[in-house]
């Protein structure tokens, strides 16, 4: 894939560029809010990294006594290495229990895991029951966003899209009437399924038990009507203690959509009387970043999203350009690290701004990272040969002080005089949207010269 | 080896240098009224505050509002405040879906972001904190805490298997960032602060 050619396509549309980047901002500043309004924001934050370096840490042991507490309490607890591993187990607690129509609330995981797909493969309707799931969901896309997944969607075509699924009447375009109408079917849905999927926020090890958070309700509507209850995690997601909530509560939210709390954070500990609490704990690669000491932090992320609503270049390319699950600047760490020839072109979708890093509620140094990654890619060859070319010959010349000065009087006569087209040609991708300073009569070195001869 | 061998080792192969936990006593936020900073954290999240004196006042507000006295079915886990629909007489979860009003207790609220804690210990179906198409919780005036660290020195999970903080009504802003009340759960959240 190559985010460039992507993003080129996006912004095409220099209006709906404009207006994607406007809404993202938008939260962007809603968090800001809410960070200023708490003088103990920073205390807060590092407190949350220091919580998370010492779960990866110990995070083994953690996880044991995660798996526990959680056995004691009633939950039965899997162990996934693998995507594909992670779905088989999920179908076969599906199939158990003769499962014919599944609700799901708002999981990155299950989307890192296509398990939509492959549930439907085996006759299972899979009902994302998150509005902005539901709604790309209907148009058979990703998420574009890990918090706003339908925010690159206008509401005219939301209600187009109702209008042909669900028959709400043409040219509909409020949002009320639209929500409307999709809680009325999706109530329907809740009523029906035999099984609930959900993600989860937090787990906690000293307990066994895990939170939740949606502003809908849509979780615990899906968890507390069907009698299966089906829990999936990275990892990464545990905290040792259930005070340490208290930290990432007051900071998950209001870095991820400026809210002082989600409207439900629900703390599920075993299951409901009566019904059947599955864990699902998935690894896929994490345990190789945790061996990293470039990228270790990266697994601190609590996938807030404030990173990508800052981001200039996310909010100027939209989500689906970084073609991963998770997208933006943690994407962008994410993604190289499971497959670096795939995602090479990820860690330049950074102008190294460093607005990540200052938003990031666990203070992951994204931006670092991201350089980091930079050179990480030359080492393993898989800069594209266009950029190896041109960086080759400019290192060649720059080794070589004579040929430098040469190269430099010729480029400063020459190139006034050429025509435009010689210069701005689809070989030069940088004079693309760029024009050329004008060239100076003499070189910095010539001057120099001449000043120490007077 | 199993998965959760293989994780587990792969985990442990890397030996990392143990980093200590930080304390959580620290100067966190508190405020000089906390049932007004609840009420009007509350309110900036489309939800409601009411700060009663006794029931009697309770039920005159109550009375006031067209959700209660239009509701056909309701049901209430209050003292002195009777619903139509006995939960406990309900066979399964699914047939709370068409209760238009529930009434039920909080444990405590937390001034700082407009949060209720509640249980379901309190009540035979958890889904009607989520289902009923308007909510209104009851929670002592003198069980206002100032932050959400203070909300977890006083819980414990020991016993407890479910429960979540509230904090107004369900909403979502998925279509174009536009703020809807009523997702899929209450369409309006009043707290009563009694006492």
């Amino acid at each position: 894939m190559n985010h460039a050619a992507n993003a080129s396509a996006f912004t095409q549309d220099d209006a709906r560029t404009h207006w994607h980047d406007q809404a993202l901002w938008f939260v962007r500043t809603k968090r800001d809010r809410m960070a200023n309004s708490l003088p103990e924001w920073e205390t807060l934050r590092e407190t949350a990294a220091a919580i998370k370096a010492h779960t990866i840490s110990r995070l083994a042991d953690l996880l044991e006594q995660f798996e526990a507490n959680a056995m004691r309490l009633g939950a039965t607890v899997h162990w996934a290495s693998t995507p594909a591993e992670h779905n088989d187990i999920v179908l076969g607690i599906l199939q158990k229990h003769g499962v014919k129509h599944l609700v799901k609330s708002k999981s990155m995981l299950t989307e890192e895991c296509h398990l939509n797909p492959f549930l439907e493969r085996h006759g299972i309707e899979v009902v994302d029951t998150d509005l902005g799931e539901w709604i790309v969901q209907l148009r058979n896309e990703a998420p574009s966003h890990i918090v706003l997944p339908a925010i690159h969607i206008k509401r005219e075509e939301v209600g187009e899209l109702f209008h042909r699924k669900i028959g709400t009447p043409a040219g509909l375009s409020e949002p009320k009437p639209l929500v409307e109408a999709a809680r009325i079917e999706l109530r329907n849905k809740f009523l029906r399924a035999e099984a609930g999927i959900t993600g989860i926020n937090f787990a906690i090890a000293e307990t066994g038990g895990f939170v939740v958070c949606t502003n809908e309700g849509n979780a615990d509507l899906g968890t507390s009507l069907p009698p299966v209850h089906i829990a999936c995690m990275g990892i990464e997601k545990l905290i040792p203690r259930a005070a340490d909530l208290g930290v990432f509560l007051r900071l998950l939210a209001r870095s991820a959509t400026g809210q002082p709390i989600t409207t439900y954070s629900s703390h599920f500990h075993g299951p409901r009387p009566g019904g059947e609490l599955h864990i699902v704990l998935l690894d896929n690669g994490r345990s190789d970043i945790l061996g990293s000491d470039d990228f270790r932090r990266s697994l601190n992320c609590i996938r807030c999203g404030a990173c990508m609503n800052t981001c200039p270049v996310f909010r100027r390319s939209g989500g689906h350009s970084y073609e991963t699950t998770v997208p933006g600047p943690i994407g962008s760490i994410l993604a190289p690290s499971r497959d670096a020839q795939q995602f090479h072109s990820l860690p330049y979708a950074c102008s190294l701004c460093g607005s990540c890093t200052d938003v990031c509620p666990v203070k992951i140094d994204l931006h670092h990272q991201l350089l980091t990654w930079r050179k990480e890619i030359a080492v393993r060859g898989l800069v594209p040969l266009s950029k190896r070319i041109g960086l080759g010959l400019a290192s060649f010349v720059m080794r070589r002080p004579r040929l430098f000065d040469f190269a430099g009087a010729v480029a400063r006569r020459i190139f006034p005089l050429l025509p435009r087209f010689l210069i701005y040609n689809p070989l030069n991708p940088w004079g693309k949207k760029r024009e050329l300073p004008l060239f100076p009569k003499q070189s910095f070195r010539e001057l120099y010269r001449q000043r120490k001869l007077k | 080896m199993s998965s959760k061998q293989k994780i587990l080792s792969a985990i442990r192969h890397h030996h990392l240098a143990d980093a200590p936990l930080p304390s959580l006593d620290q100067a966190w936020i508190t405020f000089t009224d906390v049932k007004q900073q609840f009420a009007s954290v509350l309110e900036s999240v489309g939800g409601r505050a009411v700060q009663v004196l006794d029931v009697a006042l309770l039920k005159a507000d109550l009375a006031a509002n067209s959700a209660w006295s239009e509701a056909k079915k309701t049901v209430s886990m209050i003292d002195g405040i009777s619903g139509n629909v006995d939960l406990d007489q309900l066979a399964n979860p699914h047939a709370t879906e068409d209760i238009d009003f529930a009434i039920l207790p909080g444990e405590f609220a937390v001034s700082e972001n407009g949060a209720v804690w509640v249980t379901d210990s309190v009540v035979k179906f958890r889904a009607i904190y989520f289902i009923a198409q308007h909510l209104a919780l009851v929670v002592r005036a003198d069980q206002v805490l100032e932050n959400m660290h203070e909300a977890y020195r006083r819980l414990s999970f020991d016993s407890v298997r479910f429960g979540s903080f509230i904090s107004g009504p369900s909403k979502t802003a998925d279509i174009e960032q536009a703020l809807v009340i009523g997702a899929h759960g209450p369409r309006s959240m009043t707290v009563y602060l009694l006492g």
